[in-house]
């Protein structure tokens, strides 16, 4: 028989806030243990928790940049499960009246798009974490996660592959940090997701058992970790078996999916409306307030470079990647007018050297007036494309002016035809024999004269004129 | 009867309580007086009263994104049973 995937995504992602939701503690990642922590974060008992307006504000944020209905009323709730990352026995979340829901995000698949719906966005406090020792049956907890911002955000079960959970995946991911509201550090923690997977037989509506995923710590993982889980079900069921209802976790090394033991009635959550924290109700005008802050995102962006600089879509792709990566590139752009050859010294020369340095764009060395000059240079015949590179790495290591660099090093392009027919005939003279060589038929000997006359000049003489002259030389 | 013995030791294995038979039944007694008053409160009328949370209509309790001295790892461990280290030590709960 053949077998549908059926997929939902829940993903959770730490807000960049400078305090935790409730309390004034600091969330920075790689403190010392439990330093970042106080009466309210550990959950000592008498102490009030009190909403982060800045969490409120970040999640709006999400919530309309995947259109989402924001709800006017919003609860906080307590969800209650005793684990020891948990310090005081429930989970400050939401429920019945969540931040936000009814929206979506668009994805390309295969050239096509494909809308997967999001259910609902709401708030939460993180848990924090522990370290299991290795030899005893013992843990090791550290709090300073706990209470850090969370958004949770919960798709429909729309997709029906692998590629499309990466894909959506990928798509809130740049979503988040264009909007600056999560880092995406997925191996810190701050951007996370759990699978529901189930199969069910072609054609049919009704779903299938789910399992639910853990643990997978990159979109690549998310990935094969689906891809697993779908051949395991199938096994399950093409052998006449029932896929049963639980947590399995995923095994990179072995890159396999287990079933986690003992969880099952985990899920008797007794949500609660949690008393210390009093409704939240947004209004009309601070939505509108907000809505002044959503940037332009990466999707729109890439359609924009397109139609406007007519770049292909690769290269709007890899320049969007980040909105830091995308604003140094129109500003180049804008100010050399030529939006191509910007595209290739960004997409190219820069993103190397950053990547080699690994540096953010803010931190270059070479600012988008510079590139743009160097690009002004090459397009007026000052320099050749190939000095220019000379040129860059210059303006990298020393963050001068590229019109400094070329005087002081004397890279300026030989485009005097007088001069450049003084070097091309002393060229000739030194090499009769390749002379009667061509003469004899030998072609391809021309690109060598070129080859020795940019040796001759250091690579400054403008290829074009030196390509003129030897023809002309050459056919006498 | 609103709620069963089951029902009770069930809540009370979820919230870590180890209650006895005796216990069981005495809870199981007074959980359901509990629940038959509110049959009670149930017979007004609140068709036309929105639900509430809370007892004060207060809202939007907040406060702004600035930082706080912490109690630091030494004041947040000083009250704990066990540590080890900068952390507090607990029993392993899943293998």
């Amino acid at each position: 028989m053949d077998y549908e995937p059926v997929i939902g995504l829940e993903v959770h992602a730490q807000l960049l806030t400078d305090t935790k939701i409730f309390c004034g503690c600091s969330t920075k990642f790689g403190e010392e243990p439990n330093s970042n922590t106080c009466p309210i974060c550990i959950g000592l008992p008498g102490v009030l928790p009190v909403l982060n307006r800045k969490v409120v504000e970040y999640a709006m944020r999400m919530a309309m940049a995947t259109h989402c209905r924001i709800n006017e009323r919003n609860t906080f709730a307590r969800k209650n499960y005793f684990y020891p990352d948990l310090p005081k026995g429930y989970q400050i979340s939401q429920y019945d009246h969540p931040l936000a829901e009814m929206g979506y995000v668009d994805v390309e698949i295969n050239g096509g798009k494909k809308r997967i719906g999001i259910t609902r966005i709401h708030m939460e406090e993180d848990a924090g974490k522990l370290i299991h020792d290795e030899e005893q049956p013992l843990s090791y907890v550290d709090l300073n996660r706990a209470g850090v911002p969370l958004i949770e955000i919960v798709s429909e079960p729309d997709m029906r592959s692998p590629e499309e959970g990466a894909a959506y995946l990928r798509r809130l991911h740049e979503i988040l940090v264009y909007l600056e509201i999560c880092d995406g550090n997925m191996e810190e923690g701050s951007f996370r997701c759990d699978a529901n997977v189930s199969l069910r037989p072609k054609g049919r509506e009704k779903f299938g058992t789910r399992a639910e995923l853990k643990n997978m710590n990159s979109f690549r993982n998310v990935q094969r970790a689906l891809e697993y889980e779908i051949v395991r079900q199938r096994g399950v069921l093409e052998k006449g078996g029932v896929v049963v209802q639980e947590t399995r976790l995923w095994d990179d090394y072995q890159g396999i999916t287990h079933s986690m033991r003992g969880k099952e009635e985990a899920h008797d959550y007794r949500y609660f409306p949690d008393p210390d924290l009093v409704d939240l109700s947004i209004s009309k005008a601070w939505i509108e307030e907000i809505a002044t802050t959503i940037p332009e995102l990466p999707m729109e962006k890439r359609k924009r470079f397109v139609g406007e600089y007519g770049i292909p879509p690769y290269d709007a792709g890899v320049l969007t990647t980040s909105r830091a990566l995308a604003d140094f590139y129109e500003k180049v752009a804008e100010l050399c007018g030529n939006p191509k050859i910007a595209s290739n010294w960004v997409m190219g020369d820069f993103l190397a050297y950053l990547n080699e340095n690994k540096l953010e764009v803010s931190e270059s060395p070479v600012k988008p007036e510079a590139l743009a000059d160097m690009i002004n240079l090459i397009d007026n015949g000052t320099i050749s494309g190939k000095i220019a590179k000379e040129v860059f790495e210059a303006m990298w290591k020393s963050g001068k002016h590229p019109q400094d660099i070329i005087e002081k090093k004397g890279l300026k392009q030989m485009a005097d035809a007088g001069e450049l027919e003084k070097v091309v005939d002393d060229v000739l003279t030194a090499n009769p024999k390749q002379i009667k060589q061509y003469k004899a038929g030998k072609e391809q000997l021309f690109g060598y004269f070129v080859g020795q006359t940019m040796k001759a000049t250091e690579g400054k003489a403008n290829p074009q004129i030196v390509n003129d002259i030897l023809k002309k030389k050459l056919s006498e | 009867m609103k709620i069963s013995k089951e029902e009770v030791g069930h809540v009370a294995h979820l919230a870590r309580l180890n209650f006895s038979e005796e216990e069981k039944e005495t809870y199981t007694s007074q959980l359901n007086e509990i629940l038959m008053y509110m049959d009670i409160l149930n017979k007004i009328d609140t068709s036309d009263v929105a639900p509430m949370t809370h007892a004060i209509s207060l809202t939007n309790a907040l406060r702004d994104d600035v930082k706080r001295k912490s109690l630091g790892t030494d004041r947040a461990l000083a009250n704990a049973p066990e540590e080890a280290g900068d952390f507090f030590k607990v029993p392993r709960v899943i293998d």
